[in-house]
């Protein structure tokens, strides 16, 4: 259910711009189901971005974000080649990390 | 017809379901219970704003809210940040209307930009809140975007 996240880093002038497409239902909790019954909250908590091995980006996230988040960032650095590595996590405790380089 | 007993009872229904909710809080991972959960529990701007230890921002102009003024869609709302603070180190979006008002809170080590770009979830119309930390100090700003169809329920 949650497929590979789609990421793209490029770098231009010195700064590196990654975004980030995670692929996730994002459940508020807050709805109902056909049935009447709730639909149980699942939801990414805790997102960690890292540049080779130095991390560029942590995020705490609610279910008010977004089903299928998607995300940006920019930061100063980063060559071509190098390896961007992005990894979630939710309230299930599933979680995923997928790797890119730096176009 | 004794009410104290109804009462009784009512209050251990309500205290057996807590129990369910705090039992199911304790099968998470530890992991996921390194977030603080306060923050995003939160039920008022200010109670937000105090779960942050951020206590009354100061608004600035140097922080500023991208997003358009009227989504069509409340399940998805593009909304960016960008501070040009110097020294920011977070960035937190807070949507006043919503039951989970903290959208994300995002911490940024030296070296990343005061720039970062997300969808939300909008209910209803409603002033959307960007909360910066930089050097220690908060700054805030305040946008209010309208929502012609809600992104909750349905």
């Amino acid at each position: 259910m949650a497929g590979p996240m789609r990421i793209r880093a490029a770098t231009a002038d010195g700064v590196t711009e990654v975004r980030v497409l995670m692929s996730h239902p994002m459940e508020t909790g807050q709805r109902r189901g056909g049935d009447g019954q709730p639909i149980p909250a699942h939801y990414i908590t805790e997102l960690t971005a890292k540049h080779n091995d130095k991390v560029v980006l942590n995020a705490e996230m609610g279910p008010s974000v977004s089903t299928n988040p998607y995300l940006s960032f920019k930061f100063k650095g980063g060559a071509s080649g190098d390896t961007v590595e992005v990894s979630w996590k939710d309230n299930k405790g599933e979680s995923r990390t997928d790797k890119v380089q730096i176009r | 017809m004794n009410h104290q007993r109804r009462d009784a009872l009512k209050t251990g229904g309500g205290l057996g379901i807590f129990g369910m909710l705090v039992a199911a809080g304790l099968v998470k991972p530890g992991s996921a219970l390194a977030r603080d959960q306060k923050v995003f529990d939160a039920k008022s701007i200010d109670e937000a704003f105090a779960a942050l230890g951020a206590g009354k921002p100061e608004a600035s102009d140097q922080v500023q809210i991208v997003a358009p003024d009227i989504a069509e869609n409340g399940a998805v709302v593009p909304v960016g940040v960008n501070s040009a603070l110097p020294g920011t180190e977070s960035v937190s979006i807070m949507v006043e209307k919503n039951p989970n008002m903290v959208a994300a809170n995002f911490m940024l080590p030296e070296g990343t930009m005061g720039e970062v770009q997300t969808r939300i979830k909008m209910g209803q119309t409603s002033d959307v809140y960007a909360v910066v930390k930089a050097n220690g100090k908060y700054y805030m700003a305040k946008k209010e975007i309208k929502v012609t169809l809600g992104g909750c329920g349905g």
